[in-house]
């Protein structure tokens, strides 16, 4: 790092990884089509009208490309990591003074206004929480086996979730559950990111089926899991009658032998047939004779066990009437397309329309005077399904997918820590929000109203992400001028 | 393994399930194609006709007649000349201003929705309309069917049809706002027959909202399939002179084919026209609050004290219960007297035996019965026999719906020992406290209907079918429901003395003291048994059942009227007309059926309530 100035510039112009910036203007170029596309009409057609949205969010893209330039060329990254504390406390202040001046729109109180624009701390948070988790983690001696190291890290991210669910902006702080990946590659058991995924399909179970299905699932496959590890597989054979003695309780209830399981409910009669089962398996691990893959199954189970009795807590208490709706509707529990599922019905019947090859710029039919609302902010993907069609949809998706994997790749290689979990913490929230927004509009996941990165409209959005992305584009050439310079 | 290949793997395994996802809605599922909530597609509805109603001779009783709705998409309306509009169709250019304005102020709301500009349209506008529909763009006609009524009689069978409201919407998922359903009568009973099947036309629209081009070539267009015809049984002529019988009168005329449960004729009065059933909209309100209540069907809605021909079902059941003999005999001197009471009778000569009891319709004889039948000893203690003996009247189609195809038929009221448990305390009552009950008072009461279903079954000798209005209904178990046989639980031998007994009451010589004379045809066997039921609010009604031919029985028929005075007065002579104008195709007793005609029996009522 010793060159002059104007040596330093053209270097590093050079440096910028090109993959990365390739992919972001492609995808705010597009955003931005699209944007006109939703909102189009002939009154207004000319694409830069700052009266309409596509001209709004060209003013976004601007001032998005300035940010980045200015990331780029005129900050340091060195300065970044001891500055994170105060960017991050700064944030907290933001996102709690929002709690109480903020103004609330759709119900939740997350938007500061300055004159017609509105600012959404909770949009840049990611990147404050991005960058002290890295800081944190990234510390001489940090080791996520060590429980005090692993409290810290995991209260960085905890904070603002709670910060953000006082807002109601359940689905932002969703956003956060994929730093969790980040906690992975830098140390965390796969199994714990087994167990969460493990416990949201028994979530899922018991809403759809029933909490008896979902114990009997839970059951045989934790029994399975220590077949395959455990040193005493005989054990498995009194698992599977059982499971299947399980399914058949509420049957056997019903004749006059058995009439006498009516007195409990079939999941506690279950617990109890599975109690003989967990007093062995605890006391093989106790007396250590299981392998750890065994103690993890056993855990799992007691956690699904847990997650399926307090499935009807969680539903009734802590989500709110609209989101509990919003899944029985994704259930196929309840159906109503003029209410709660008419976003998504409207939104399937768009993307659906567009068939192979899509029906052309500008000429979507479906997505024309708001028939999806949030067509322009959350529901941007319709506008791709249906204009640009099956071919457009996968190519979108891929460009996503490169620019996730990309940033994954070029942290790993870095031999800088901070830099490589910045670029893991950027890679998971550009990944929830992707997947969440893309299977949201296509009826795979409830709805959760979060931005599709660089496409939909919207200037906290915007920027932030690009902040978000650009950051680690500076991090990165970092790198690459020490990989020339020594 | 390599904790990066891992996570990127899972990412990549994510990112085909949202493929796939895509592959699914884009490629492989049409649904979403040419879904109806597609707004590039303009679903144009194609309404079907109605199915007709004709009677059993193939008179059309209802009919369509063709009338238009003028349909309007408010995105695509240009300016047109609104004067010009307003002429065709005779509408207040206001009323067009005002909906003009609302679809302006409303546009975002309304989107590509359309909505019913015009209802009804006749043709002779539509004509005018067809030639200039250029010039008004947005706006299109569909051609719906009215209901016309050519047969001037049977008003209040067919009911009438109106568009689905909210409550009828959310029960039938089916149904679309602005879908015709039948509201009353045999529209309502077969809606599902009558309704026909709706089709649609897809138009699709460019982007620039234009539509008018037809979807793929109308290859997924359905057509409209029209709704089945019905044949009624109701006999047109017969239908149409038992109402000109019953003018001025207050009760209902229902007239039965024995073997097959067909009604030939049923007549309410004073009732609907066909007129008024034309115009319902607007003759609704009048209707409703006449005193009359012209839309009260009472010949399957009123629950009157059978009064005497109740006598038959007492006679059968006795002997089916092996309590009484044609040649029991009983003794009367003007009534029948027990322990605190007395049941008055006339003046009649005595002892009697049944077929005698049943000509003269003596009141004695009966309470002998009835009081027979409630100390039978094989059901003791009295509520036992009494309940047996309630079932045995249920199983004649009293007491309980007969399930014909009338929507609104009720089931009369047949009391249970429960009744007289809370009237006189668990096994404080006798026959005595329930004895009007052996003459067909008190607490018993059948429609009309019921009591010519008596009729058919005491002709048929022992069962009945459920008596229906309509000959051709195209499910099975509609079919199936309207041919079976129902036996009422009495053994053939017994209906002789009782058939023998209404003949005499019909046909005995005058002087020997037959109840109906005044029933009596030239050349035709009648059999027939009045009944004049007490009335708590007024004059007493007038009742008559009967059947005819003796043998091999074409029509069983019950009048009921209220307030005339005894059976014998004016139902028998009614009744009789029904039978003539039916079995002969028309009226000898000219004279006779002008006097019926003009007599007016109306003016003992109404009976004002005090207050």
């Amino acid at each position: 790092m010793t060159g002059g100035m104007s040596y330093n510039s053209t270097r590093r112009a050079r440096k910028v990884d090109f993959g990365l910036l390739l992919s972001y203007l492609i995808l705010v170029v597009f955003g931005w089509l699209n944007i006109y596309s939703a909102v189009y009409s002939e009154e207004h057609s000319f694409i830069l009208d700052f009266s309409q949205r596509y001209g709004l969010q060209f003013i976004w893209v601007c001032i998005s490309l300035g940010v980045a330039i200015v990331l780029l060329y005129l900050i340091n990254p060195r300065n970044f990591p001891p500055l994170t504390p105060i960017f991050y406390v700064a944030m907290l202040v933001l996102l709690t003074a929002v709690i109480f001046l903020g103004k609330e729109v759709n119900g939740s109180r997350s938007w500061f206004f300055i004159g017609s624009f509105g600012l959404q701390p909770a949009e840049f948070s990611k990147i404050t929480t991005a960058l002290l988790l890295s800081y944190v983690m990234s510390q001489y001696g940090f080791s996520l086996s060590n429980r005090k190291d692993a409290l810290r890290a995991a209260l960085v991210v905890i904070v603002p979730i709670l910060l953000i669910l006082m807002e109601k902006e359940t689905g932002s702080a969703l956003v956060y559950v994929g730093l969790i990946l980040v906690f992975y590659m830098e140390g965390l058991a796969g199994w714990v990111i087994v167990l969460g995924l493990g416990l949201i399909a028994m979530f899922v179970i018991t809403i759809a089926l029933s909490p008896l299905t979902a114990l009997v699932c839970a059951f045989s496959v934790c029994c399975i899991i220590r077949f395959f590890t455990s040193r005493k597989p005989v054990w498995l054979l009194t698992a599977i009658p059982l499971a299947v003695l399980m399914c058949y309780i509420p049957t056997l209830s019903e004749t006059e032998t058995f009439g006498f399981l009516k007195a409990l409910k079939p999941e506690v009669w279950v617990l109890l047939l599975m109690l003989p089962h967990v007093f062995f398996w605890t006391r093989d691990i106790l007396a250590k004779r299981e392998t750890p893959s065994g103690k993890y199954a056993l855990i799992s189970l007691v956690a699904a066990v847990i997650m399926v009795f307090s499935v009807n807590i969680i539903f009734d208490k802590v989500l709110q009437p609209h989101q509990k709706a919003r899944i029985e509707n994704l259930l196929g529990i309840t159906e109503d397309l003029q209410g709660i599922g008419y976003n998504v019905h409207q939104s399937k019947i768009a993307i659906g329309s567009g068939g192979f090859t899509g029906k052309g710029f500008l000429n979507g039919t479906q997505t024309k005077y708001n028939f999806v609302p949030e067509q322009s902010t959350d529901f941007i993907f319709c506008t791709v399904g249906e204009e640009w069609g099956f071919l457009g949809s996968l190519l979108l998706l891929g460009v996503y997918i490169f620019l996730i994997t990309r940033i994954i790749h070029l942290a790993s290689k870095n031999t800088d820590a901070f830099t490589r979990i910045y670029g893991y913490c950027v890679a998971s929230i550009f990944l929830m929000h992707v997947v969440i927004n893309i299977g949201m509009t296509m009826g795979l996941l409830p709805v959760i109203g979060i931005p599709l990165p660089f496409l939909s409209y919207g200037g906290s959005g915007m920027m932030s992400f690009t902040i978000l992305l650009f950051i680690f584009i500076r991090l990165d050439m970092e790198r690459q001028n020490k990989d020339a310079d020594f | 393994m390599d904790k990066k290949v891992l996570l990127i793997t899972g990412i990549i395994v994510v990112a085909l399930c949202l493929a796939a996802r895509m592959f699914w809605l884009q490629i492989i599922d049409d649904h979403y194609k040419v879904s109806a909530d597609n707004n590039a597609l303009l679903y144009q509805t194609q309404y079907p006709a109605r199915g007709e109603i004709k009677d059993r001779n193939g008179n059309i009783l209802v009919g369509n007649k063709t009338t238009y709705d003028i349909m309007v998409t408010p995105v695509d309306i240009e300016e047109f000349d609104t004067i010009d509009f307003c002429l065709t169709f005779h509408v207040d250019i206001n009323d067009v201003r005002k909906k003009l304005k609302y679809y302006r102020e409303n546009k975002r709301k309304i989107g590509y929705q359309t909505f019913t500009f015009i209802k009804q349209v006749p043709s002779s506008d539509y004509s005018h309309y067809a030639e200039k529909a250029y010039k008004f763009p947005g706006f299109y006609a569909i051609s719906r069917t009215a209901r016309v009524y050519p047969y001037e009689a049977g008003a209040s069978l067919y009911g009438y049809i109106n568009e689905a409201d909210s409550a009828y919407l959310a029960n039938n998922p089916e149904y679309r706002r602005g879908d015709y359903v039948g509201i009353t009568g045999i529209e309502r009973s077969y809606e599902d027959v009558l309704r026909g099947k709706k089709g649609y036309n897809i138009m699709v629209r460019d982007v620039h909202n234009r539509i008018r081009q037809s979807f793929k070539n109308g290859e997924y267009d359905v057509a409209a399939e029209p709704g089945k015809d019905l044949i009624a049984s109701i006999d047109g002529p017969l239908q149409q002179y038992g109402e000109w019988l019953m003018k001025d009168k207050v009760g209902s005329i229902v007239a039965i084919e024995p073997s097959t449960g067909e009604i030939l004729a049923i007549v309410s009065s004073p009732g609907l026209t066909v007129n008024d059933l034309s115009n319902i909209r607007k003759e609704y309100g009048r209707l409703a609050s006449d005193p009359y209540k012209p839309m009260f069907n009472r010949a399957v809605m009123s629950a009157y004290p059978p009064g005497s021909v109740f006598k038959t079902v007492n006679a059968l059941i006795g002997q089916q219960n092996g309590v009484i003999t044609p040649d029991t005999k009983f003794s009367c001197s003007r009534g029948f007297y027990y322990a605190g009471g007395k049941m008055g009778c006339h003046g009649h000569r005595s002892p009697l035996n049944l077929r005698e009891s049943i000509m003269m319709s003596c009141n004695a004889y009966y309470a002998n019965v009835f009081r027979a039948i409630m100390r039978d000893p094989n059901h003791q203690p009295i509520s036992d026999a009494f309940d047996h003996w309630k079932e045995q009247v249920q199983k004649f189609g009293i007491g309980v719906k007969l399930g014909s195809d009338f929507p609104s038929e009720l089931q009369g009221n047949l009391p249970s020992t429960k009744t007289y448990d809370k009237i006189h305390g668990k096994g404080k009552w006798s026959a005595f406290n329930i004895l009007s009950l052996a003459i067909g008072q008190g607490e018993v009461g059948a429609t009309p209907l019921q009591i010519a279903n008596l009729a058919a079954t005491i002709a048929n000798k022992g069962y009945y079918i459920i008596p229906h209005l309509i000959r051709n209904a195209p499910d099975s178990l509609r079919r199936a429901k309207y041919t079976e046989k129902h036996w009422v639980g009495i053994d053939q031998q017994h209906f002789d003395p009782v058939i023998e007994g209404m003949y005499l009451a019909v046909n005995a010589p005058p002087g020997a003291g037959g109840t109906s004379r005044r029933a009596y045809i030239d050349d035709i066997v009648v059999c027939g048994k009045t009944g004049t039921a007490q009335n708590p609010h007024g004059r007493d009604n007038s009742v008559f059942m009967c059947f005819a031919p003796r043998e091999n029985p074409k029509i069983a028929v019950c009048v009921y009227l209220e307030n005339s005075g005894a059976g014998g007065t004016w139902a028998a002579p009614v009744a009789s007309l029904i039978v003539e104008k039916y079995l002969r195709g028309e009226v000898k007793r000219t004279e006779f059926e002008q006097m019926v005609h003009s007599t007016n029996l109306k003016q003992y009522v109404p009976v004002k309530r005090k207050k």
